[in-house]
């Protein structure tokens, strides 16, 4: 922990930069602004049926937010094992959008490239961004093969009886179809890149081992 | 009523059984269903990571689609996508800043929504539209003694509190009850069966699922019931490698609740997509 920056009222210039574009991100999420009335409960936490296998708890993530260590955040694991099952936000006692400020949290760090190299969650959310543009829906098929052939191409063929498996009761589409409307798709994706005033966006450093990846590959021993 | 119909990505592929069988319990009660011509993905969770305006405008291209020529209720089965759109509408109808900046996109796509679009659930439109009386009465089959956990997963019933309660829904329960069927005790019902983390985290994936089919053998259900295409595939295509990383020996059908309800309202069995199914429901359903 950079404590040396820990002054009252000020904060290091990457931590302010980090920290505006997350509120920036939280200004698009209605309710979002109640962040600031967290108790401190722990209702997230104990909600959570992945909080087991995250660095950081969801009732930390906003104790660090406040104490202006927003980066240690979005260099956490945590961020990216929610499964957006919204148990935390529906049992919150001051109604939290917290599984809405992960997802902020997640452009962030998306933006930023704070994540390890072949990061599952990013490949997949390339290769789905990806086939959404081309084709205008999800193909699961290609989904799989363009994910994991970045990621771990020997996946396939562990996976390849399951395929089969499906593709014999016809559950496996071969082709994907292209929707009438995708020039009309493309232009909203591209119009929506330029929506937000040019901004550039400076990639951080991702520094691994220096907070929760750690652990990444080794989970805890869940309590049965 | 003619109900518009999105049958979502999932349902062209793994879930197919359930756009199937969907299609053959609304024939089976004589209730209209036409497809949203060129729909296109709502964007699923993923998008929601990487740029917020434009999900809400993928999302929001559908809703224009159905809304064209005036008030509609849009049908979507996939929990993702039901989530999605349902939240696309919300958002849309509290932040005007969003709002402006999703009309200017859809206006690129010659579109534009007056938020006339009420997105439902099948679950909620059979039980609280057509009725459990109605379907009772209907139904061909009884059946008598089936022993279900009904697993409702997290998106429908959260967070958008639609149309029953967020953690001890009931509205399963009560249909397949009035059919004959026999509920268990099932406490995990809205628990998270992971959904992506199959593939990004897949050992907490598999934890989820394990607690999921551990509650169900336990309490004697023969059958889980599910409402959402990835916990389908979650629970049924990799209750093997539950099997193989835990050393359980689980076999347990996963049928989409619209294929049972499809036997009990006398669908043939090809019209359900039953065999489609991994691990196959060996239970016979009686005459009424």
């Amino acid at each position: 922990m950079r404590l040396s920056h820990r002054l009252p009222g000020t904060l290091p210039p990457r931590e302010h930069e980090l920290r505006q574009r997350f509120l920036q991100q939280v200004e698009l999420v209605p309710g979002g602004d109640r962040l600031s009335r967290c108790l401190q409960c722990g209702t997230c936490t104990g909600s959570c049926p992945v909080s087991y296998a995250m660095d950081l708890s969801p009732r930390t993530m906003i104790a660090l937010f406040r104490a202006g260590m927003i980066e240690e955040i979005l260099q956490s694991r945590s961020i990216w094992i929610c499964a957006s099952c919204y148990m935390c936000t529906t049992r919150c006692p001051q109604q939290i959008k917290i599984t809405d400020l992960l997802y902020a949290l997640k452009r962030v760090a998306m933006e930023k490239k704070l994540y390890p190299d072949r990061f599952p969650v990013y490949l997949l959310s390339r290769s789905f961004v990806r086939l959404l543009y081309r084709y205008g829906r999800n193909h699961e098929l290609l989904l799989v093969l363009l994910f994991q052939l970045r990621r771990d191409p020997l996946q396939l063929l562990r996976m390849l009886p399951l395929g089969l498996a499906m593709y014999r009761r016809g559950r496996l589409a071969l082709w994907p179809k292209r929707i009438r409307g995708i020039a009309a798709i493309r232009q909203m994706i591209e119009a929506a890149r330029t929506l937000e005033l040019p901004r550039e966006v400076q990639p951080l450093e991702f520094v691994p081992g220096t907070v929760g990846y750690r652990a990444l590959g080794q989970l805890p021993e869940k309590a049965v | 009523m003619e109900y518009l119909y999105y049958p979502g990505c999932s349902l062209e592929g793994a879930a197919r059984q359930y756009d199937e069988s969907l299609r053959a319990v609304f024939r089976a009660l004589g209730i209209g269903l036409r497809e949203l011509e060129d729909w296109n993905c709502c964007g699923a969770t993923i998008y929601m990571s990487v740029d917020e305006t434009t999900s809400l405008a993928v999302s929001a291209r559908n809703l224009a689609l159905a809304g064209r020529d005036g008030q509609r209720q849009l049908i979507a089965p996939c929990s993702a996508c039901y989530t999605v759109l349902l939240k696309t509408n919300r958002f849309l109808r509290e932040s005007p800043e969003l709002r402006d900046k999703v009309d200017a996109l859809l206006e690129k796509a010659g579109l534009s929504y007056r938020l006339n679009v009420t997105v439902r659930h099948p679950l909620d439109v059979l039980v609280n539209d057509v009725g459990i009386e109605r379907i009772a009465a209907a139904a061909s089959r009884r059946l008598e003694g089936l022993r279900l956990a009904l697993y409702y997963g997290c998106q429908i019933v959260r967070p958008e509190r639609g149309f029953d309660h967020h953690e001890f829904p009931e509205t399963m329960d009560r249909l397949f009850r009035a059919l004959g069927a026999e509920p268990v005790y099932y406490p995990v019902k809205t628990r998270c069966c992971g959904g992506m983390l199959m593939t990004t985290f897949q050992d907490v994936c598999l934890d989820l699922v394990r607690e999921l089919l551990a509650c169900a053998v336990e309490n004697g259900a023969q059958c889980l019931l599910t409402t959402c295409p990835m916990c389908q595939v979650n629970v049924e295509a990799y209750q093997e490698e539950v099997n193989k990383r835990f050393k359980t020996s689980y076999r347990v059908p996963v049928l989409f609740f619209t294929q049972l309800l499809g036997l009990a309202l006398g669908c043939e069995e090809k019209s359900l997509g039953l065999q489609r199914n991994l691990i196959p429901l060996e239970v016979g359903v009686g005459a009424a």
